[in-house]
């Protein structure tokens, strides 16, 4: 099984700092982590590995330190990484962060191909797998994993607590919801975002470590990837950060009491009240 | 203090503490309590190649390093000192392995100890049998292809738990301390049982056991070294395996000075943070420079048995005395600061002081290490 993982580095710190002229965030100072949902991806592609042999692919958009992130994630068991970086993806939205992945993703295929490393699928992509975190702690949207599979027109399943089965070209998963789970079997193949629910991280292994410490790390920046100028970067990003701000917490709920008919007229009156 | 530490040592080093503060700090108190083997905190040790630490390269583990051994000896000792010498116990009993094995006997064990797959234990001490170690009474008798094993080892630490012994038996008492050899046994073997189990004042989570051989029968190629040296294979097993203790007790004073700083912060008496008092500054100050002296002499002595230098006997013990006794103190001091809260159950530091005293008394209580210095400094006189 080759599967590809999207990680992202992070500040360590639940307090994110906006740069209030910029609204982007502000990474300056702080120590820079894994996403800590990205630690599930990982630990699950290395345990699919175990079980049905392959490859690990962890990949990464960021600047040059998040170079970092890939070291950590091969040290823990992945096989190689790749950094996407260049100056003309500065400054992307989900949209453009997701396009340019996607390209990232398709560039990767490309060169397993020709390394003759993996068989093609025959659908334009070798890869059987494709994990994400269910969100990033910074930016938090949840976007990047659903805007990645769009792109590559593959099946997404988002919040997976579990994967039940695996067999020729399909996985039957558990998806997480609010109370409860539903199963879901997917072809591959699929992009799956996870939840913590899913695994336990494991330590790195020092002779992981070690490994880590020389692997190669390949970069891709536009050169490689050739994407459309018009996706990428600030330009390529539709969203408009007008403001951020912590919302307020949701005032407590009103539970009626009474019989039936007494509640549903109770109700009735309070939202005739909200109305007016 | 800055010891210059190589990557790979720094490497080391971060890896288990990592393994100390997300799985050994968090189940700590759990295995105090209930004495249970803490196979799961061993299992994370060993898939992060730790046990490979002290075993060399060509047998699954990563070179022997009794300066590496110590590292993570002493960030495991931190967070929990039983926990740490479940670990450090196995060392000691790979030693002899590593030490003395012919490549036989090196193929077969250190692999899966490499791994950490299988744990290690080594047996000297009898009942009447403890700092006279030339008292020992469990007999090997050569028949055939086989020995055959008769008497009794207690306090054994992962006595139970661990699959691989190295036990010393007397098979020749006509020889006195030249009649002894070293065996590996292997759980299982039939006529090797396991007696009672010590309910400990410390170091809980640990096991310490009595092993009963009767009428032990083992394969003639499981002497280690030849019949004679089992004296021999102990105190260098021991040259190696003391800065490992010393490393545990360095790690459990460390582990006491932070919490006590922690607390000494928090704590308000007088309207003021007691660490803003000079009386409890200077406590303060005497145990970490107590500390610091005490890894000086740890890690000094753990690269002088790494660099191969020959008899390192009175610095091990050196080592091992002064780390040990600087853990009493400094846990004993770090409960005061802690005042009746340290007394009391819910706080973790009296397990520190539990934990502090065995590492004054195995491998050798302080004054046997006090006459071995001793002995070496009058024998370098007379010179
Ligand atoms: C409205 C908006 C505008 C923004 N504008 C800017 C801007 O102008 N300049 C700027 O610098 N940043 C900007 N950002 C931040 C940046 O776009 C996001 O951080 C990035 O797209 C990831 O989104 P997220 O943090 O919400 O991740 P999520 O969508 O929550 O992440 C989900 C998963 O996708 C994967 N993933 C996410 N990001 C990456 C990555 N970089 N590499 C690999 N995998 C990844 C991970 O698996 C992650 O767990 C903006 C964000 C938003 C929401
Ligand atoms: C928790 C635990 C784990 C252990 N694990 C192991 C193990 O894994 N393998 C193993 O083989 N053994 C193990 N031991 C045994 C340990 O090494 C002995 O307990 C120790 O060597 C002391 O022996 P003893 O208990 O018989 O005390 P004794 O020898 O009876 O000593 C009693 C007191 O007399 C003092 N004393 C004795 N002789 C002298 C002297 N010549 N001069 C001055 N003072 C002296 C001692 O210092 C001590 O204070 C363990 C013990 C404990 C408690």
């Amino acid at each position: 099984m080759n599967i590809i993982v999207c990680i992202k580095q992070v500040p360590e710190t639940t307090e994110v700092r906006i740069n209030p002229e910029t609204n982007t965030l502000m990474r300056e100072g702080v120590k820079s982590i894994i996403n800590p949902f990205d630690m599930y991806a990982i630990e699950e592609a290395i345990r699919l590995k175990e079980r049905f042999g392959g490859k690990v692919t962890v990949v990464t958009m960021g600047p040059p330190q998040a170079e970092s992130a890939l070291r950590e994630a091969i040290s823990m068991g992945a096989d190689e990484g790749y950094l996407v970086g260049d100056r003309a993806f500065a400054g992307s939205d989900t949209w453009a962060t997701s396009y340019t992945l996607a390209g990232a993703i398709k560039k990767i295929n490309q060169i397993n191909v020709a390394n003759n490393s993996l068989a093609d699928s025959g659908k334009g992509h070798g890869i059987d797998l494709i994990l994400c975190g269910k969100q990033a702690s910074d930016g938090d949207t949840a976007q990047v994993g659903p805007g990645i599979s769009t792109h590559l027109n593959i099946p997404q399943v988002t919040y997976v607590k579990k994967i039940e089965e695996v067999k020729e070209g399909m996985m039957r998963l558990e998806r997480m919801l609010e109370e409860g789970y539903e199963i879901i079997e997917t072809s591959l193949p699929a992009l799956l975002t996870v939840v913590k629910e899913i695994n336990e991280p494991r330590i790195p292994s020092l002779k992981g470590l070690m490994r880590a410490k020389s692997a190669k790390i390949t970069a891709l920046t536009q050169k490689e990837l050739n994407l459309d100028p018009q996706q990428i970067g600030l330009c390529g990003s539709p969203t408009q950060v007008v403001k951020i701000f912590t919302p307020k917490p949701r005032a407590g709920g009103q539970i009626l009491k009474g019989e039936i008919p007494d509640i549903t007229k109770q109700l009735v009156d309070l939202i005739k009240d909200e109305v007016n | 203090m800055d010891y210059l530490l190589s990557d790979e040592q720094k490497m080391i080093k971060e890896l288990a503490h990592k393994i100390a503060e997300e799985k050994i700090r968090p189940a700590a108190a759990k295995y105090d309590i209930s004495e249970e083997y803490p196979w799961e905190v061993l299992k994370v040790m060993a898939e992060s190649d730790m046990f490979g630490l002290f075993i060399p390269e060509e047998y699954g583990g990563c070179a022997t390093s009794v300066f590496n051994l110590c590292l993570a000896t002493e960030e495991f000792s931190r967070a929990c000192g039983g926990i740490a010498v479940c670990y450090a116990a196995s060392a000691l009993g790979t030693f002899p392995i590593v030490l003395f094995g012919n490549d036989e006997q090196k193929k077969k064990y250190l692999p899966d100890l490499a791994k950490g797959k299988k744990v290690a234990a080594f047996a000297i001490t009898e009942p009447e049998a403890g700092s006279d170690a030339s008292g020992i009474k469990t007999v090997a008798k050569k028949e055939g292809n086989h020995y055959v094993l008769n008497g009794l080892k207690h306090f054994i630490t992962n006595g139970g738990d661990a699959e691989t012994y190295v036990v010393i038996a007397m098979t020749d008492k006509t020889k006195g301390a030249r009649g002894a050899s070293a065996f590996i046994v292997e759980k299982g073997t039939p006529g090797f049982t396991f007696g009672k189990k010590e309910d400990k004042f410390g170091i809980r989570a640990s096991s310490t056991r009595e092993l009963v051989f009767t009428d032990c029968k083992i394969p003639a190629e499981n002497l280690l070294a030849k019949e004679g040296m089992g004296f021999i294979v102990t105190m260098r097993t021991f040259d190696m395996s003391r800065p490992g203790v010393a490393a545990q007790a360095l790690g459990i004073a460390q582990g006491a000075l932070e919490l006590a700083v922690k607390y000494v912060h928090q704590r308000v008496q007088f309207g003021k943070a007691i660490s803003s008092f000079q009386g409890i500054q200077w406590m303060l100050a005497d145990m970490a420079t107590e500390v610091e002296a005490a890894r000086g002499l740890v890690y000094s002595t753990a690269r002088m048995v790494d660099a191969g230098v020959k008899d390192v006997s009175k610095e091990s013990a050196m080592a091992k005395m002064y780390a040990s006794d600087v853990a009493m103190k400094v846990t004993v001091d770090a409960l005061q600061l802690f005042g009746g809260y340290g007394y009391m159950k819910d706080y973790p530091i009296e397990k520190y002081v539990r934990d502090a005293k065995i590492t004054q008394i195995y491998e050798g209580t302080n004054q046997v290490q006090r006459g071995i210095i001793a002995l070496k400094l009058i024998k370098e006189m007379a010179k």
